[in-house]
């Protein structure tokens, strides 16, 4: 029989194009071939630094989300009451006019009344600048509830941090820790990596109270219970100070620790460094048995030791105060076993891997390079251990102390930015903490005028807070009061709550992009829909004004009043920007954009155009020229292309000056984005051998990144083990300094402002009783999946359309629960119902489940009652927003007490059989009325 | 019936490791987003957006729990299955209108839709489960391991891989000739131990699944421990830091510290 004749050699498509992905923030350069005008087919892009030509379930699932049914199609004006789902379609212009007038008539009356936040906003370079324009200090994206425990903690201590900022060096390293649940930052790079370490037989230890994902395929799966990371941490430091197994030459040369540090105790001046006359903290000099500044190549400095200054002041390295924290029995693998769930040998055995593998395994690479210091150093010199955390840490309460803690960690095994180890990615390392203060202090909102900095930055002493004199929060959300005083992403959890409740005060417009702040991103979603739909006795709204813009409709959606439709991915320009979140690798700084690749067929707008038109028509300088005119008539490209930060310093750093030859630093250059297109979308600079590692204190390095405008000048980055804005803020708590701290928040500062990392249970915990709430309750990431909008997916919700409750064998045979049965989930806040499936490895005392599966019926395009919300759910219902009432009646937010980093892991549950067994998840919500489908 | 053409020396195929796989779906849309718009399109979903969502896939991603006799813990396997294109493939020599066939020349099993009569005999006979019925086509549908990539002129070279392949993230799958000992898949599979889905069905699949390599945790490493010397830890690492770090030098005076790190005097 003949074979039929198969065409192996179609083409498929009419042209190919490449941009960036934006199905999760991974941000990988994609190529798409388009046929008659229609997607057909995405893939990774091989030339990408990013991915390197592979893709994910997401990225490759882009089709659907571009062509999905939930696109909004046309600007929505509400007409009926918030959530009833009735709007009229109106025109831009119309849509354009009313968005000004509101904003206008805030701006002149009083310009911290707007409430402008972003969510999974990739053009925070642009966004923030915007508000800095407008004069609010309420801005902020979604970090306050993603992850700026890790960011401030690594930014704060060393200059980078997890996150993207970094990653471990994947080529070298012999032992990877990875702390929690990672499955969504820097996703294919990490899998890219995992991949590389198992064919290079490097160990890898997962630390996650859930073993799947990447933790799947570890070599060794610690099953800790929740919140408890800082305690097995912190006993791995003891293990290691014990037997004297850390890198004293890293930590006298690039580190605090022989800082001196004052001894006063009751005095003002208490657990400050020493300073000279110039301001430098200082050493003590073992050759001459003398203080001297610590940035000077003559000094022999101790480590360890009591000193007396020579006006009589007592001073201790600051590595005598760690070791002192962490050699105490309180820190022994028997002391923290049984609270983390870690047994002691495995403590123990970790802890001597570590050590091995650091101390005996080192490597060095043939690169000579020089130090801050001119000191020519033959190697590179590297120990092989690497780490990497993400929300795991971040969501709980104590997950600054703890990310510090595990910096600390990396510290003493001398791995930061060394061959083996965890890497910046430029522009990292910057000082820690960055240069940059939040605007906003009383006196520096005014009408009309802009704020003199931008709305966030990072404080350093409480003379930085943005309080009045009675110390109330001058932010809605509170962030950089006393409530939160580090907060440096800003805290949109708490946005809709504080304008409802007018606490610190009410505001007129509430304006947001990407954030599903009625659903999947609220914690409390029932009391955050009362507060959206809030009525004030006269029948008007609480929050008068809500404006929002997406793609998609999402739960948001309906409960706006006027909605700002954006493009999809593939219609639209980009920069992912150094100034934003970079996507640069450790080997050297990348930035990208996206290019439409098709053409809109709805009437949307990209955000980013309509907000610098809403700027030019409110007369925001920045994008207004003198005769009224818009500074950037051709819209988002027009900005990108041709906005200064600095002089010659832009949006993107690729291609700049004359003919694109620039890089880094130059003149805005007209075919900029023509040079990205034909370069793939995308820029990036290998930077030379000698400048990849030691980045923090390596003079070529810091050099080049001055010209770059990286940093401001080429000074070191010396980690600070020892945190003194921390102890700045603990004296205020004393009652010492300038700005002191009211005395209702005096505990709360002095407890938790600690200088040196440590270990506390985070607050839900300790305020619930653990007899009523005894368990755990956690999401993970789908790696298929991503926040909401990968679950309306055609195609990503044909391997997910619902989620269960995941629990321990164990536990649940103690519990009475089968495989399949429903339950209840109670936590102090609310109750909810789903379905439980049983598994072994799951940490005991907690349940999970998938993030954001769960969607209100009438949404996204979907049918209503369809899976997601059927038998989807959400914990989110159960997460109350605020903590228990303490004395004096007053509520923090439920946020770590130093970042204000929603603390959403530390959940604690009960979980019983339902009477009730239906098929049905609880508590259902009414069906919103589904907007027209575009088809 | 449909008969076997000779044993080809080239074979086709894929090679799946099971150490890497850490089930992220990147295969799976991949495959379907290719070949919804290739040779087996479309493949039609069903219920795109209401309850109970399905459709063709070509390719899927199971994870399963697994826990060994002996060992405390668990581990998740994810099985990425697909069609593996076997030597003797039964879904073949059961069609009654040769519409399933193996080609001759690399070993691919296709199914020519032009005469597929929808009958299902081919994904009863399969046991590995790698076939899927398309309703809406009235056809059965199957991985072509992207015979309209791997030979298309139009592509570059590095792209002439199943859309599969290019797309794994932790570089878990593999493509190659199976039938050819020296080609790097074949070599993966003699290093790492390579097998056989099911061998005791007779079927030769070409594709072969790499097994999870030796995990290195506390049930086979070596008990490490630090050394956990008597007296004060504290004193210890005092000692430690004052005589490997800060040396003295021999005309060095004293210093006016203590080995306790409290103040003298």
């Amino acid at each position: 029989m003949t074979e039929p004749v198969v065409d192996t050699s179609p083409k498929n498509w009419d042209e190919v194009k490449t941009t960036t992905c934006y199905m999760c923030a991974c941000r990988c350069g994609i190529r798409v071939q388009l046929k008659d005008g229609r997607v057909t087919y995405i893939d990774g892009n091989p030339e990408h630094p990013v991915n390197k030509g592979v893709i994910c379930g997401k990225g490759a699932a882009g089709i659907m989300q571009h062509y999905s049914p939930a696109r909004l199609s046309k600007p929505l004006l509400r007409v009926g009451q918030r959530g009833s789902g009735e709007f009229k379609e109106i025109e831009w212009d119309e849509a354009l006019g009313l968005a000004s007038s509101w904003l206008s008539e805030v701006r002149a009356k009083d310009p911290k009344k707007l409430a402008f936040f972003t969510g999974r906003d990739q053009s925070q370079g642009l966004t923030g600048w915007w508000a800095t324009q407008f004069g609010t200090p309420n801005y902020a994206a979604h970090g306050g509830f993603c992850s700026v425990n890790m960011a401030a903690a690594g930014l704060y201590t060393f200059g980078g941090s997890f996150w993207e900022f970094g990653e471990p060096d994947w080529k070298h390293t012999k032992y990877f820790m990875l702390f929690g649940v990672a499955e969504d930052h820097g996703s294919n790079p990490i899998k890219k990596a995992l991949g590389q370490l198992k064919a290079r037989g490097a160990k890898i230890v997962s630390i996650n109270p859930i073993r799947t994902g990447y933790s799947a395929i570890a070599d060794e799966w610690i099953g800790i219970r929740p919140g408890t990371d800082g305690l097995f941490v912190g006993a791995l430091i003891h293990e290691l100070l014990t037997a004297q197994k850390i890198d004293g030459e890293y930590l006298l040369r690039y580190t605090n620790s022989p800082w001196l540090i004052i001894e006063n105790e009751g005095g003002a001046d208490d657990g400050l460094f020493v300073r000279n006359a110039q301001n430098s903290a200082l050493v003590w000099d073992n050759h001459s048995n003398t203080a001297m500044p610590a940035l000077s190549s003559d000094a022999a400095p101790k480590l360890m030791g009591r000193f007396k200054m020579p006006d009589g002041r007592r001073v201790v390295t600051a590595f005598t105060l760690i070791a002192e924290r962490f050699i105490d029995s309180e820190w022994s693998a028997e002391k923290v076993s049984e609270r983390c769930g870690v047994p002691v040998e495995t403590i123990r055995r970790i802890a001597a891997e570590l050590a091995r593998t650091a101390f005996e395994e080192e490597i060095a690479l043939d690169v000579p390079w020089t130090d801050h210091l001119g000191r020519y150093h033959e190697k590179m010199v590297g120990r092989p251990v690497s780490m990497h955390a993400m929300r795991g840490i971040s969501a709980h309460a104590n997950g600054f102390q703890t990310c510090r803690t595990i910096h600390l960690l990396q510290i003493l095994l001398g791995t930061i930015d060394v061959p083996g180890g965890f890497r910046y990615k430029p522009p990292f390392p910057k000082p820690p903490p960055p240069g940059v203060k939040p605007a906003g202090k009383p006196g520096q909102v005014k009408p009309n005028t802009p704020l003199p900095g931008p709305p966030l930055g990072f404080v350093t002493s409480p003379e930085d807070l943005l309080v009045d004199a009675e110390g109330i929060p001058q932010r809605l959300d509170k962030a950089y009061s006393w409530d939160a005083p580090l907060a440096a992403h800003g805290m949109m959890h708490m946005v809709i709550t504080n304008a409802a409740k007018k606490d610190p005060y009410g505001i007129d417009v509430l304006f947001m992009y990407m954030a599903n702040m009625s659903w999947n991103s609220a914690m409390n979603v029932p009391d955050t829909i009362r507060y959206l739909t809030q009525k004030e006795p006269d029948g008007s709204y609480t929050i008068p004004k809500i404006i929002y813009s997406d793609a998609y409709a999402s739960e948001m959606v309906h409960y706006a009043d006027l909605i700002l439709p954006d493009t999809t991915y593939l219609e639209r320009w980009d920069c992912i920007s150094l100034l934003d979140r970079p996507i640069s690798e450790a080997d050297g700084p990348a930035d990208s954009i996206r290019q439409p690749v098709v053409e809109p067929d709805r009437d949307v707008r990209p955000f980013q155009t309509v907000l610098l038109d809403l700027g030019t028509r409110i007369g925001l300088t920045g994008m207004t020229r003198t005769d009224g005119s818009p500074r950037y008539p051709g819209g988002y490209p027009d900005y990108i292309v041709n906005h200064e930060r600095a002089p010659g310093i832009g949006p993107l750093a690729g291609f700049r000056g004359p003919n694109g030859r620039a890089q880094g630093r130059g003149t805005p250059n007209p075919e900029q984005l023509q040079h990205y297109i034909d370069n793939g979308c995308h820029w990036f600079y290998e930077l030379p051998d000698h400048m990849k590692y030691y980045r923090h204190v390596n003079w070529a390095y810091l050099d080049w990144a001055t010209f770059f405008g990286f940093i401001g000048k080429p000074e070191p980055v010396i980690h600070q083990l020892y945190c003194e804005p921390l102890q700045k803020f603990r004296l205020s708590a004393r009652g010492h300094g300038k700005v002191v701290a009211p005395a209702e928040h005096r505990s709360r500062i002095a407890s938790y402002f600690d200088p040196i990392p440590f270990w506390y249970p985070p607050f839900e915990g300790e305020m619930v009783s653990d007899a009523e709430f005894p368990m755990h309750a956690v999401t993970q990431r789908p790696m298929a999946m991503y926040h909401s909008w990968g679950s309306q997916n055609a195609w990503l919700r044909q391997i997910m359309s619902r989620n269960w409750l995941y629990m321990a064998r164990e536990m649940a045979a103690k519990l009475k629960v089968a495989d399949g049965d429903w339950v209840t989930v109670t936590s102090h806040h609310g109750k909810i119902k789903a379905q439980a499936k049983l598994m072994d490895g799951v940490n005991p005392e907690t349940v999970w489940t998938w993030n954001a599966i769960g969607k209100r019926s009438g949404t996204w395009g979907l049918k209503p009652g369809s899976d997601e919300s059927k038998q989807g759910f959400l914990l989110n219902h159960l997460i109350s927003e605020l903590l228990p009432e303490r004395e004096g009646g007053y509520r923090y937010s439920n946020s770590d007490p130093i970042t204000g980093q929603a603390a959403w892991y530390d959940l604690r549950v009960r979980v019983e059989k339902a009477s009730d067994q239906s098929d049905v998840s609880e508590p259902q919500f009414a069906t919103l009325k589904p907007l027209e489908r575009v088809e | 019936m449909t008969s076997l053409p000779p044993p080809s020396a080239k074979k086709l195929g894929l090679v799946i490791d099971l150490d890497t796989c850490v089930g992220c779906q990147a295969c799976v849309t991949s495959c379907k987003e290719w070949n919804t718009q290739g040779y087996s399109a479309p493949l039609t979903d069903t219920n795109p957006y209401a309850s109970d969502p399905s459709g063709v896939w070509l390719n899927r991603v199971h994870g399963y729990e697994v826990k060994e006799q002996g060992q405390d813990q668990s581990r998740i396997v994810h099985f990425p299955r697909s069609c593996l294109h076997c030597e003797e493939p039964a879904c073949v020599t059961v069609c009654p209108t040769g519409a399933s066939y193996k080609r001759a020349e690399d070993g691919i099993v296709l199914v020519n839709p032009e005469t597929c009569i929808g009958c299902k005999l081919c994904s009863w006979a399969c046991p590995y489960g790698a076939r899927e019925y398309d309703q809406s086509q009235g056809v059965m549908k199957k991985c072509t391991l992207c015979v309209d990539r791997i030979y298309n002129e139009n592509f570059e070279p590095e792209d002439r891989q199943p859309a599969c392949v290019k797309a794994c993230p932790t570089g878990a799958r593999h493509f190659g000739d199976l039938g050819d000992s020296t080609s790097k898949v074949s070599q993966l599979v003699a290093e790492r131990g390579g097998y056989d889905l099911l061998p005791e069905m007779g079927y030769k699949p070409v594709n072969k699944y790499l097994p999870p390599r030796a995990r290195r945790d506390a049930t086979n490493s070596p008990a490490e421990a630090l050394p956990r010397p008597d007296g004060s830890a504290f004193d210890r690492l005092f000692q430690w830091a004052d005589r490997v770090l800060s040396p003295r030098r021999a005309d060095g005076r004293t210093s006016d510290l203590d080995h306790s790190g409290k103040l003298e005097g």
